[in-house]
């Protein structure tokens, strides 16, 4: 019976391992498509792209694709401007986000739960409905800047960052998170005599860490590939990001090693900053059930 | 010495910054951002325009071709176009009725023998040119024509609809190649109403009456509409072409290849397959039976409508209509000149060149896209409609379909500013 047992467990093992295995696969089949893709000439991508060949390193590999397509675009302004616009959009909508739900977490206020129920609503709104009113709306908006006080903020990285600090999705996760830690730890520290900010920077945040991370992935996600909103408020090329950017690699004749040698490029700092971040964001998806 | 040497180079610093300060700026947007040799022919002729005057300075700002009118239009709603656009030729009747550009103000002399296609007018008043036109043929192989005993079309006989369907029999028995024609069904977009509306209009169709444009009753769905959808879904369903599933490479690169014995391309692909198929040729359209027609009408300059300085937009578009520019975009990046003048210095469209047949196919076979606002939408309806009918769709449901969506867009749209 025992040995029975056992040799259930041991299929059961080999059953589970080739079903993450295939899983692997599926996912990791695209990425190594477009690496390999990337080192071959135009000719031989389009011939291997009907054989096992497209995802094998073979033939005439060379590192051709890259020196074109930093030859063809600016792609280290593109990647600059990216993650300057994502890296400060991230900081400024943990900080902001994660002070909206302390609020609505731990302090008593008025309309409180109707003010996060319309936050919460907005999660159901397309950007692309909010769009066109939004464009109309900070191509008027003033700010204050080295020549003093001036009139739309297009062309700007202001006008890539701001509008997307504040969001309902990062709100909610904090506010979830939030609401699960132990009500004890504040009051203890209220008791002590701490002020509502003390407790939020020296009580909550420290224990946020896997919320701060997943809240940090997702936005750093939704950043980075923006397409649509800098497509229609920067028309200058020296604040363009790498997802506009990419349209400079569609021509009559596509150079479809250049487009795969652009994205491996750009895809370098999401890796990194999954990287970087994973066991947070593991841990976090374990606790709310919140995925990307 | 010295201080006669400070104060001349003070004087001609301040000569300098006066003469700098004295060109007005000129904002320019161009579709062209990404393709190194287009970028450097419109930049030269930018800086040879700003270093030849002093009055105007244009500043260039370049953009993604597959984004750009989306960059424009959200340009226009935002206030921030700049004086100089440049315009495909099919959408610069919505542009202009969108109170997006101004008509050009150039002396009439600088677009005399200008291809058809190259000019753009709506509303009776000349709204855009272009530097160069675009045209599609068919590509073949002389071996083949020879081998199967065809007759070679000629712009002044060209195919009947019987002799090209004899020409695909022909390929299809063969048994070479895997279709006997490629029509580039793996491209979408503008391709569709660009390349097949013209086989449309040869059975005697069109997208919308061109006698109104308030309606496509009658054309989009007549007996000619019909006849051309059911030659159309036949052409799919007894496989003589890839339908849209077609794998963009092999859109590409398969005639190169041998995958196809025909393909229905543009003149911008002509380059590359001069060189992989030594006895290629690229034949006129075939008469349907009401002419054999093609597409016109590419990227053009225009002025904006909130352009405070108009003459100096149109300075410069007036300076770039020089067959030298015309002639350096075609050797550049293989597209027609724009006049037999510029055609006759370039390396491929000259007397004898080996693209030659293509200035003859823009001048004789070119018909634009419908001009009007509504084309935008138009194109949309048709390129579906076209899509489906391919697959398998009934063909006059599909086409009385579109003209609904095609006349339900007008009406939305007062008309687009025509009379009906």
């Amino acid at each position: 019976m025992a040995m029975v047992s056992a040799e259930n467990r041991g299929l059961r093992l080999a059953v589970r391992y080739a079903v993450l295995t295939l899983v692997a696969i599926i996912f990791i089949f695209p990425l190594l498509f477009m690496v390999m893709s990337s080192l071959k000439p135009q000719a031989q991508l389009l011939a291997d792209t009907s054989s096992l060949r497209a995802f094998l390193p073979v033939g005439d590999i060379s590192l051709q694709n890259y020196t074109d397509a930093f030859r063809r675009a600016p792609v280290v302004t593109f990647m600059i401007n990216s993650v300057l616009v994502t890296g400060i959009t991230v900081l400024l909508s943990l900080a902001v986000c994660s002070l909206a739900a302390f609020s609505f977490a731990f302090l008593e206020w008025k309309g409180r739960g109707v003010i996060l129920s319309v936050i919460l609503a907005t999660l159901i709104i397309p950007f692309e409905t909010i769009a066109i009113p939004l464009l109309l709306m900070v191509s008027q908006l003033p700010w204050i800047g080295w020549n003093g006080l001036e009139f739309g903020w297009l062309n700007t990285y202001r006008v890539q960052i701001i509008p997307w600090v504040a969001d309902g999705l990062t709100i909610f996760l904090f506010v979830q998170y939030f609401r699960d830690l132990p009500r004890e730890l504040i009051e203890a520290a209220r008791v002590e005599g701490a002020t509502w900010f003390q407790v939020y920077w020296r009580v909550v945040m420290p224990l946020a860490g896997p919320v701060i991370a997943t809240a940090a992935i997702l936005k750093f996600l939704v950043m980075y590939n923006q397409y649509l909103w800098p497509l229609i408020v920067v028309q200058q090329e020296s604040v363009r990001p790498v997802m506009v950017g990419l349209g400079y690699f569609f021509q009559l004749n596509t150079a479809w090693g250049e487009v795969m040698a652009y994205l491996t490029v750009i895809t370098l700092p999401v890796l990194a900053f999954y990287l970087v971040l994973q066991r947070a964001f593991i841990a976090s998806i374990a606790s709310t059930g919140v995925k990307g | 010495m010295a201080r006669k040497t400070l104060l001349l180079t003070t004087a001609l610093g301040l000569g300098w910054a006066a003469s700098a300060q004295a060109q007005t700026e000129i904002g320019m947007w161009y579709h062209g951002a990404g393709n190194e040799v287009e970028s450097a022919i419109i930049t030269r002729i930018v800086d040879d325009f700003n270093a030849g005057q002093s009055d105007w300075m244009v500043t260039l700002e370049s953009f993604p071709q597959n984004s750009y009118n989306d960059s424009v239009v959200a340009g226009a709603l935002a206030g921030n176009l700049p004086c100089i656009l440049d315009v495909d030729g099919p959408v610069m009747p919505n542009w202009a009725w969108s109170g997006y550009m101004q008509p050009l103000a150039i002396d009439a002399s600088l677009i005399e023998g200008y291809l058809p296609g190259t000019l753009g007018y709506w509303d009776g008043e000349l709204y855009s040119v272009g530097l160069w036109d675009a045209a599609v043929a068919l590509y073949a192989r002389q071996s083949d024509l020879d081998a199967w005993g065809l007759r070679t079309p000629t712009l002044a006989e060209p195919w009947t609809q019987e002799e090209f369907m004899a020409a695909l029999d022909a390929a299809r028995a063969d048994g070479r190649y895997e279709y006997a024609l490629d029509l580039g069904m793996a491209w979408t977009g503008e391709w569709y109403p660009y390349a097949f509306s013209p086989f449309l209009q040869s059975f005697g169709g069109d997208i919308i009456d061109r006698e109104t444009y308030t309606s496509a009753d009658g054309v989009l769905n007549g007996d000619a509409a019909l006849a051309f959808g059911e030659w159309w879904q036949m052409l799919f369903a007894e496989g003589y072409a890839p339908g849209t599933s077609q794998d963009p490479a092999d859109r590409d690169s398969g005639f190169n290849e041998g995958k196809y014995a025909f393909a229905w391309n543009g003149n911008w692909a002509a380059v590359p397959t001069l060189g992989a198929v030594e006895d290629v040729v690229f034949l006129p359209a075939p008469d349907f039976g009401n002419g054999p027609t093609i597409g016109a009408g590419s990227w053009q300059f225009g002025v904006s409508a909130t352009c405070e300085t108009p003459e100096g937009a149109n300075a410069f578009i007036a300076h770039a209509l020089q067959d030298e520019y015309l002639a350096a975009f075609s050797d550049g990046i293989g597209l027609i000149p724009s006049t037999p003048g510029a055609a006759a210095m370039t390396e491929n469209y000259a007397e004898g060149g080996p693209l030659e047949v293509f200035f003859g196919l823009s001048a004789e076979q070119a018909l634009v896209r419908p001009v009007t606002p509504g084309y935008v939408v138009a194109a949309q309806v048709f390129e579906a409609a076209l899509a489906n009918i391919a697959n398998g769709a009934d063909v006059a449901d599909e086409l009385d379909a579109a003209v609904d969506a095609i006349e339900a867009d007008i009406e939305r749209n007062q008309g687009y500013g025509h009379d009906g």
